[in-house]
């Protein structure tokens, strides 16, 4: 109950807060929601991290074997409580880094939705829910870069990152339906437990394929690291929590996740520790270069989860408790350092190194708390930093096997190191020290107390895990690693103090090595002439995005224009696609009402209703209540359906297109007076009428349903196939019993359109073509109207004997016609000429009938027979399907009119 | 019964809201109102042929046809055409209405 309570609160909170208008009050209700969620967290944890996870199934497609289960064991609590717990101090800072701003409710709303889709892919107990929640954090994180949207950074970081990442998504969904496959569930408990079946299996390649590129796209490993400095245009907060301590470690989350059931071989090995060190080196060394602020610390992040990545990759079970202790230590320490960066920015107006130096003398309270979070970050003792570089450089040299890898883990451990120290001394100096600020916006000051809390917080943090690291961490760092290893617990030691060996020998020359490259670029300030480093990756990215486009251009060109071989293989393939239905079941399976569908019937009947109630406010806008017509129709469609009417369901579906189309084209030019506000007496005798006007019409459909009285039709039924020879009884009704009446109604029908037609003749002097500039759609239709065509002809044609029939098929083509006419912008498209449909409907329908009376026999008899073709076989061939053929005429022609009577545009509207 | 109570029920919200719109007495409203009314009216006309689920009007091509096993196939061919016919009367009233507004402009031409 606690565990759905706690993956259902953020999205509670999220929706509740996208409806506030005060910022104050957003905020408020946001950060509760994370503090609510620590607390619940906190209430769980002495059972969690003794090693007793909670874990909640509830059934969601069990076709599939997919159901939604919720599972918290320690490793999945240390994430959430870091999600959590940075969640609400980052809300409390943006609260005042973005004070003032309208936006704020909309800001903390998806921070919240972050929120939730985070906790859903940590609390994920099936991989499918798995997959899906990690989908969400890509969109929550998209919409959070594009949050400054009409800023061409910001939409590119955004749009740069939903690719890389939601490509990782996808590889993640087809790596976990892999997993399922064969494993045969995709319960996480049973997966965790099939690591010898998993590493067994022939798809294991392509299973761990699939994950790494997932984890990797995700947590920004090379050669995907680019995006990651690009999203920098989020709004600082952003970047500290999504960017440097929670987004960014989902995907060390899903290999650590993972790690029982997928690693152990050697391309797990290879594979993730040559990725983890190349990440870890070029994102050190970038990070030295950069001018921007943010651009440090987001290489600086991009090497440290490489860093992760490559201990993970060292498959070594301490290498794993490093890896997990890492985590928290570099999430405390960059959460800090960007929230300072985001001050240095808010304050001076600029995060330029270049501009921004000299700053200790404005603000010596967030100069301290940042250079104790960058000392930490360039791993300097009695800092938490310290510990986890230590315990990384043991692992490095602790490496056996593995050849080229083994000799080369120290020596890059340490070049990394060094590169860390630079770019933190570079933070550190280049920030607060160096000369004095260049032409600053403003004059920086210190920061709001409530802003610079945060940044305390952490630090505080970072200061009590680098001395006393086994009594703040102990507990909840074994238990997690336990939970991520899936077995005992190695030999390890947490403290600050090992006596003098190699990784201190290490650390001491990384530190000494790195404080002498910084000073070295820095001397003559060389560094800050050199430029930006070109983004190679990101400059990769778009060219290949441009590569696309042109490609698909070029495609579209080909098989754009009117060359008869196109659209003579459109036809053959659409004929071939066909094919199968045509002699398969296509032959209709319709939906019942009956025994366990009332509860579907009474669905639909809701929804009809309902959109019929709401099709009368006035306060919506017409458009939208052509809509809600539209889905009342539906409604009644799909009632036709259940209730054994297949012809009036097809019917009243293609009617409601038509209709649709109808309106939505005449609604530009219907006067559409302001609604009259009447008092509201009068609106209560108009409800009053209404209510007993409907009332009466119902009570007496009720009263005529419970009579059953003699009816004439058993004669239509067991004369349906000896008199007309047909089996769809509606149809021989309307083409043979009672074919004349039908003759009357088309004549009505046609007569109506060409009132229409004649109405609106000076209207057609004006421009059709309001998809002019349109490029997909005469495309589209093109390949469309084969289709479209060939299943008109087949309704026609199964008319007499199955659901279908002239009615169904002419409003199908004509629908068809009206969309090919528009979309090309000529309504004198060769095969729309409403009035040829219609004069020959008319003639074809009237001289079947006559031509019975030649014969001797009354107006209208039909004949029929059943004549074998070679190859084709027995026929039915009935007069009637003459008439039919004379009905559909009718129907295109009159549907074409009276919607291309209102398509086209006014003059003026011409550019 | 639960059958005719559904049919009833959503003929008499049909037709209702069709009223309340008519009497609006405001363009576009009409028009709202004239379609609402011919979905209520066309199940009204369906409802005359005792619709029941599972028994489509489609015979077997040997044998007997009985309406024990059939609906009633007439009201249905009526239906069908009164749904086409229905969306010919919507376009008449909107091409009425648009016409309306623009009176002076034909007479000066006319």
């Amino acid at each position: 109950m606690t565990l759905i309570f706690m993956a259902l609160l953020p999205w509670c909170a999220a929706l509740l807060v996208s409806r506030l208008r005060n910022g104050g009050a957003a905020f408020a209700l946001a950060a509760s929601s994370a503090v609510a969620l620590l607390a619940l967290l906190a209430k769980t944890a002495a059972g969690v991290l003794a090693g007793a996870p909670l874990k909640v199934a509830i059934e969601w497609l069990p076709a599939l074997g997919v159901s939604a289960t919720l599972r918290l064991d320690a490793l999945a609590w240390l994430f959430a409580a870091l999600v959590c717990g940075i969640g609400a101090l980052v809300m409390l800072y943006a609260r005042y880094y973005l004070a003032g701003d309208t936006r704020l409710p909309r800001f903390f709303a998806l921070l919240c939705a972050f929120m939730g889709a985070m906790l859903g892919v940590v609390l994920a107990g099936d991989l499918v829910l798995l997959a899906l929640f990690w989908e969400l954090t890509s969109v929550a994180s998209f919409l959070l870069i594009a949050f400054n949207a009409p800023d061409r950074g910001a939409v590119r970081g955004a749009r740069v990152s939903l690719s890389v990442t939601a490509l990782g998504g996808v590889a993640l969904m087809a790596g976990v339906v892999l997993i399922g496959r064969v494993v045969g569930s995709y319960d996480l408990d049973i997966v965790l437990r099939s690591g010898e079946l998993l590493r067994a299996d022939s798809a294991y390649p392509w299973i761990l394929t699939c994950v790494l590129l997932a984890a990797f796209t995700k947590s920004a490993q090379f050669p995907f690291q680019f995006w990651l400095a690009r999203a920098m245009a989020a709004p600082t907060p952003v970047s500290a929590y999504l960017h440097s301590a929670t987004l960014v470690k989902a995907g060390i989350f899903l290999l650590l996740r993972l790690y029982p059931a997928l690693a152990g071989t050697e391309a797990w090995f290879f594979a993730v520790s040559t990725v983890g060190a190349i990440t870890l080196l070029l994102g050190g060394v970038a990070a030295v270069f950069q001018h921007d602020l943010k651009g440090l610390l987001a290489y600086s992040t991009i090497s440290h989860l490489g860093l992760i990545t490559l201990l993970i990759g060292f498959s070594a079970d301490t290498a794993i408790v490093a890896a997990v202790f890492h985590v928290i230590n570099h999430a405390t320490f960059k959460a800090s350092l960007f929230m300072a960066a985001g001050i240095v920015d808010h304050e001076c107006g600029t995060r330029d190194l270049r501009k921004v130096n000299g700053l200790w003398r404005y603000m010596p309270l967030t100069g301290s708390l940042a250079i104790v979070a960058a000392a930490a970050m360039a791993g300097v003792p009695l800092l938490n930093g310290f510990l986890s570089k230590e315990m990384f450089f043991g692992e490095a040299l602790a490496l056996e096997g593995h050849d080229p890898v083994a000799f080369f883990a120290p020596l890059a451990a340490l070049l990394a190191g060094a590169a860390g120290v630079a770019y933190s001394s570079r933070f550190i100096h280049d920030v607060f020290f160096n000369g004095e600020p260049v032409g600053l916006p403003r004059t920086p000051h210190e920061p709001p107390l409530w802003m610079a809390l945060p940044v305390a917080i952490l630090v505080v943090i970072c200061v009590a895990v680098g001395f006393m690291p086994q009594t703040i961490l102990g507990l909840p760092l074994a238990a997690a690693a336990r939970a991520a290893i899936g077995g005992s617990l190695p030999e390890y030691s947490l403290a600050l103090w090992h006596g003098f060996n190699a990784p201190l020998a290490m650390s001491a020359v990384a530190l000494i090595v790195g404080v002498a490259i910084y000073a070295g670029l820095m001397r003559g300030r060389w560094l800050h002439g050199q430029a930006n480093p070109t983004p190679t990756g990101y400059l990769a990215f778009e060219c290949t995005l441009l590569a696309f486009a042109r490609s698909g251009r070029m495609l579209v060109r080909q098989m754009r224009g009117d060359r008869l071989q196109m659209a003579i293989l459109a036809f053959a393939g659409v004929l071939a696609a066909a094919l199968p239905l045509v002699s398969g079941g296509f032959v209709a399976h319709w939906p019942s009402f009956s025994g366990g569908a009332v509860t579907g019937a009474w669905m639909i009947w809701t929804v009809g209703i309902v959109f019929a109630v709401a099709s009368v406010s006035t306060r919506v806008r017409p458009v939208t209540v052509l809509l809600f017509l539209g889905a009342v129709g539906l409604a009644v469609a799909i009632a036709f359906a259940g209730l054994s009417a297949p012809d009036l369901a097809l019917t009243q579906l293609f009617v409601e297109v038509a209709t649709v189309l109808l309106l939505l084209l005449a609604l530009e030019r219907l006067p559409i007076e302001a609604p009259r506000v009447r008092r509201l007496a009068v609106r209560m005798r108009y409800i009053a009428l209404a209510a007993a006007g409907g009332g009466g019409a119902g009570w007496l459909a009720w009263e005529a349903m419970q009579r059953k009285p003699e009816v004439i039709s058993d004669y239509h039924l067991t004369h349906a196939v000896s008199g007309a020879g047909g089996t769809n009884a509606v149809n021989v009704i309307i083409v043979d019993f009672r074919g004349f009446d039908t003759l009357g109604e088309i004549t009505v029908l046609a007569a109506a359109a060409l009132i229409v037609w004649a109405f609106l003749a000076r209207e057609r002097a004006g421009v059709l073509g309001r998809f002019r500039g349109s490029f997909m759609l005469p495309l589209a239709v093109r390949l469309l109207m084969p289709c479209v065509g060939l299943v008109a002809a087949y309704l026609y044609l199964r008319g007499h004997n199955l659901p279908g029939g002239g009615f169904v098929a002419g409003l199908l083509l004509a629908i068809g016609l009206v969309l090919e006419a528009l979309a090309l912008g000529t309504w004198r498209s060769p095969h729309a000429r409403p009035v040829r449909w219609l004069a020959s409907g008319l003639a074809i329908a009237g001289l079947t009938g006559a031509a019975s009376l030649l014969l001797g026999y009354p107006f209208l008899t039909s004949a029929f027979g059943h004549p074998v073709l070679p190859w084709v076989g027995e026929v039915p061939l009935a007069s009637a399907a003459a008439f039919d053929l004379g009905v559909m005429a009718v129907v295109v022609g009159a549907t074409l009119m009276l919607i291309l009577a209102f398509a086209f545009g006014r003059k003026e509207s011409a550019r | 019964m639960t059958l005719e109570l559904m049919l009833a029920s959503a003929i008499a919200v049909l037709v209702a809201c069709a009223l309340y719109c008519l009497m609006r007495g405001r363009v576009f409203d009409m028009i709202v109102g004239i379609t609402l009314l011919s979905y209520g009216v066309n199940l009204f006309l369906f409802a005359m042929g005792r619709p029941a689920a599972n028994k489509p009007p489609i015979v077997p091509a040997q044998g007997a046809a009985t309406l024990s096993a059939h609906v009633d196939p007439l009201p249905q061919a009526l239906v069908l055409t009164a749904i086409v016919i229905g969306f010919a009367m919507t376009a008449l009233v909107v091409a009425l209405a648009i016409k309306r507004v623009r009176p002076s402009a034909d007479a000066a031409e006319g």
